[in-house]
């Protein structure tokens, strides 16, 4: 079985690498939100993150992921008392998906092969303590919107339905991409997403040719070019972890407070959720490159993929949001 | 590549060495006789072929329980799923496939194990294969053109493909080659990165079907023709496109390396363009380009194709079905339907200890009535009367409600009359980006097409219903037509035909509102919108954000 492409030998869109970097260090930053043209990446990079996640500690047989035996959910059939490691889950959100897919269901087979009431766990549970990705975000149905939006801000699934009354953990990192000429993201789901990035095929000829390159050795050259690349992915991955146990020492001065403040009253975004955001992203950063504090360098580093898709927007201005945030930063962070 | 036949030989050459690699084939074609000898040529394919329907259910696809056996036997029976083995896929009518059933394929093409042959029988520019599928498919034919006497028996000799596929594996290319395959799809304006790769890959197919050791320029040239000529971006596009992606610089320093080099060092990338350009007919590239640029609007935001709603909306009285992944079964109806045959079936079956004995054809599955989405139809007068300013306002007012259908989910379409005839400008979209292009470009000026807009929004409204929307029509105007259907100006006739297209606007049941934005209130007009039973408003000198209260406002009513 061949590993997904390393996400280290992803050439260029930093933005994208970073902030999926970013919630990997911590998850509670909230989602990425991937949006750009076709054949740039986007789902390479989702399925290499997967690969380079560290693994997790679960319960055998879990079908939510529980870290410990006593946090099994007592419907849950078929757990053991072990503790094994796993890969961090991704899981795909395909569109299209019913409800009974994606929250779980009653388990139809037992109720009528055996009479027995039982829950058929759906996608929610499998992502529980990973990753939910959805191609083409931007054309899923408003009813399945609407279920992510609830379960994304409560962390927590409730099932109701066909005499079942369920509930369980599912916090997850939502992962979206998609392209914007197909469809608009509605606004309420927008703003659920901690980091939007945008990427566009490369303009120029050498980075294109460098892409072309690397992903013919991995189809041509498999064994040598993931040789090659394993070890950097290794590195990254050591990177990811130091940063997640440097992260609680990282201390915040008042003024990084402030300047968060300013900048998301400059940009006019609504709620607070742009700047609750944008601090937790700045303190990953700074935990990522090692630093002991979070500072104006790192705000300012964040603040775009942070903040280019909360700013109140006319809804028709498609010059880039991502200048207008990059503006104010440079205005009010000097 | 003049002989079009011999393109079709060529792809099904390359696809038949090298399935995996091209990932698949995009057949635009009617079904008919040349298409079937193009389908029977896929027997060559190393792989089983499975056919796949737009509608197939995720079980068919990933397999799933198969109820009737379980229900039967008493104990879980899996079926396999279509997509468990490697196969060559055949989607029929693959212009219907819905954006759900795309990414799913788009998921399983990702992994190398198998090829699809997407058939599309669309018939007008707008119905064509969603743009995921044709992003990751190598081939791309198009049959319309090809009569039956120009094609042939397609026979790919079993020895040289058996050669082929062997060879395939020691064939590499340079490079170099890489590089130039790269830029030429710069050149082209192919932003997916995924051409190139697969031009690589049909490079080698075609170097390994002709028996060469090496991959030589007609490969690549070969590969290019066969995987860029259809994803060029039409002139238009390319006219904007210099700007990013200056040329010059590249092609200097390659120029140089061809006079100093020998011919098989460096390949000419202005060859690889040629060749791809060559493939396929210039009013063919613009045909695709305004399906995708349809498709992108039509697909935006899942429209009304599923109005038979099965998941939410007011609950019907559910009825009997087979339980397909996406219908939700109604446990008490099935329950009740099963209750009566118990003794019967107990004493059928008296080995059985079940509690229940429950059979497929007691399945019950809930069903709902889902409201439709809103589709509101402007047609527009951009005629010279209508001065400038008051196209302007239009546009304007069709930005803030578009803006607006943000929280109800309408969808806005825009159509403009002028000149000699009316335009669909706009066909019914959710996307603000699309919008905002195509509104920028409308032009004024010219007659009043009165009675061609309202045509032309009649048809819209139509359409917009088949697709299980709710169409409202909009009719911005100042005044009356004078330009007869046929394009000639003729007042009298102008006015009887656009009287008559009223009365058929009335007759369809369409909401329809109409507003009058010259200086002075037109009797005329008012009218015309009692024929048409449609609300009038006068709305001299009105600016874009009045404009827009007053349409939200009749149109909540």
């Amino acid at each position: 079985m061949k590993q997904p492409f390393p996400f280290s030998a992803i050439v260029g869109q930093e933005a994208m690498k970073q902030a999926m970097i970013l919630t990997a260090v911590d998850p509670a930053i909230g989602g990425v939100l991937v949006f750009g043209d076709r054949g740039t990446g986007k789902s390479t990079a989702v399925r290499a993150l997967a690969a380079l996640l560290p693994e997790i500690e679960a319960v055998e047989g879990c079908p939510v992921n529980s870290a410990s035996p006593v946090q099994v959910p007592d419907w849950a059939q078929g757990a053991t008392d072990r503790i094994i490691t796993k890969p961090t889950p991704v899981v795909d959100l395909p569109l299209g998906v019913t409800e009974d897919r994606v929250v779980g269901a009653l388990d139809i087979e037992r109720a009528l092969t055996r009479g027995e009431k039982a829950f058929e766990p759906g996608l929610l549970a499998r992502a529980n303590r990973g990753y939910l990705y959805i191609d083409e975000v931007n054309l899923l149905e408003d009813h399945i919107v609407d279920l992510l939006l609830d379960v994304a801000q409560s962390g927590e699934n409730v099932v109701e339905r066909e005499g079942l009354s369920i509930r369980h953990p599912a916090r997850f990192v939502l992962v979206g991409s998609g392209n914007p000429e197909e469809g608009e993201l509605r606004p309420q789901l927008l703003d659920r997403f901690g980091f939007s990035v945008e990427v566009t095929s490369p303009r120029d000829v050498d980075t294109r040719v460098e892409v072309i390159r690397r992903r013919d050795s991995y189809e041509t050259n498999y064994g040598a070019f993931m040789e090659t690349w394993r070890p950097q992915d290794a590195a990254l991955r050591d990177r990811i972890l130091a940063a997640r146990a440097a992260l609680p020492q990282i201390t915040t001065p008042n003024t990084v407070l402030h300047d968060c403040a300013s900048l998301c009253i400059a940009i006019g975004s609504d709620g607070l959720r742009g700047e609750l955001t944008l601090l937790r992203a700045a303190r990953a950063l700074a935990a990522f490159e090692g630093d002991d504090a979070v500072g104006r360098i790192h705000l300012k580093a964040v603040a775009p993929m942070c903040l280019s898709h909360r700013l109140r927007r006319d809804p028709l201005d498609e010059a880039g949001s991502t200048s207008r945030v990059i503006r104010a930063v440079t205005e009010v962070l000097p | 590549m003049d002989d079009p036949w011999g393109r079709v030989e060529t792809a099904l050459a390359c696809l038949a060495t090298d399935p995996g690699g091209l990932k698949g084939l995009w057949l635009r074609a009617r079904s008919g006789p040349v298409r079937d000898r193009v389908t029977a040529g896929l027997a060559a394919l190393p792989l089983p072929q499975r056919r796949l329907h737009p509608t197939i259910a995720d079980d068919a696809l990933f397999g799933g329980l198969d109820l009737a056996a379980t229900l039967a036997t008493g104990h879980p029976v899996m079926q396999q799923g279509l997509l468990a083995q490697p196969a060559a896929l055949i989607l029929t009518m693959a212009e219907r496939c819905p954006p759900g059933l795309a990414a799913r394929l788009a998921t399983a093409l990702d992994a190398p194990a198998h090829t699809l042959i997407a058939l599309d029988e669309g018939a007008e520019a707008d119905e064509t294969l969603a743009p995921a599928l044709s992003d990751r498919l190598a081939l791309f034919l198009d049959l319309t053109d090809i009569s039956l006497s120009d094609s042939r028996e397609i026979s790919l000799d079993p020895q040289q493909l058996a050669k082929a596929r062997a060879n395939l594996p020691h064939l590499t290319l340079t490079p170099d080659q890489l590089d130039a395959l790269t830029r030429a799809a710069a050149e082209l304006g192919i932003p997916s990165l995924r051409a190139p790769l697969l031009a690589a890959a049909a490079a080698r197919a075609h170097a390994a079907w002709a028996g060469h050791d090496a991959i030589t320029e007609d490969d690549l040239a070969g590969g290019a023709a066969l995987v860029y000529g259809h994803r060029t971006t039409p002139l238009p596009d390319q006219a904007e496109a210099p700007p990013d992606s200056p040329p010059p610089p590249d092609q200097t320093p390659d120029d140089g390396e061809a006079q100093s080099e020998d011919q098989s060092q460096s390949i000419p990338e202005d060859m690889l363009v040629e060749a791809a350009l060559a493939a396929l007919p210039r009013d063919l590239l613009e045909a695709l380009a305004a399906g995708r640029a349809a498709r992108a609007a039509k697909s935006a935001g899942g429209t009304g194709a599923e109005r038979g709603g099965n998941r939410r909306g007011r609950p019907l009285p559910s009825r009997p079905g087979r339980l397909e992944p996406g219908a939700r079964i109604d446990l008490v109806a099935t329950l009740r339907a099963a209750a009566p045959w118990q003794p019967l079936r107990r004493a059928q079956t008296p080995d059985r200890d079940a509690a229940l004995l429950v059979r497929a054809a007691d399945i019950r599955l809930k069903r709902f009535r889902e409201t439709s989405d809103r589709v509101l139809i402007f047609a527009v007068d951009a005629s010279g009367s209508a001065a400038f300013a008051r196209l302007a306002e239009a546009k304007g007012a069709i930005e803030l409600l578009l803006a607006q259908a943000y929280a109800r989910r309408d969808h806005v379409s825009l159509l403009a009359f002028k000149g000699r005839a009316a335009e669909l400008i706009l066909p019914p979209t959710r996307s603000l980006v699309q919008t905002k292009r195509r509104l920028a470009g409308v032009p004024g000026g010219g007659g009043t097409p009165l009675a061609s807009g309202l045509q032309l929004a009649l048809a819209t409204a139509a359409q917009a219903k088949q697709r299980g929307m709710t169409p409202t029509i909009a009719i911005l105007t100042d005044g009356r037509g004078n330009i007869a259907l046929d394009g000639t100006p003729d007042r009298a006739r102008a006015e009887d035909e656009a009287t008559l297209l009223a009365r058929q606007i009335r007759a369809s049941a369409t909401p329809a509102l109409v507003i009058d934005v010259a200086n002075r209130p037109q009797p005329a007009l008012r009218t015309l919108a009692q024929i048409m039973d449609a609300p009038y408003l006068a709305l001299p000198r009105a600016d874009a954000r009045r404009l827009s209260t007053v349409l939200g406002e009749a149109l909540e009513t």
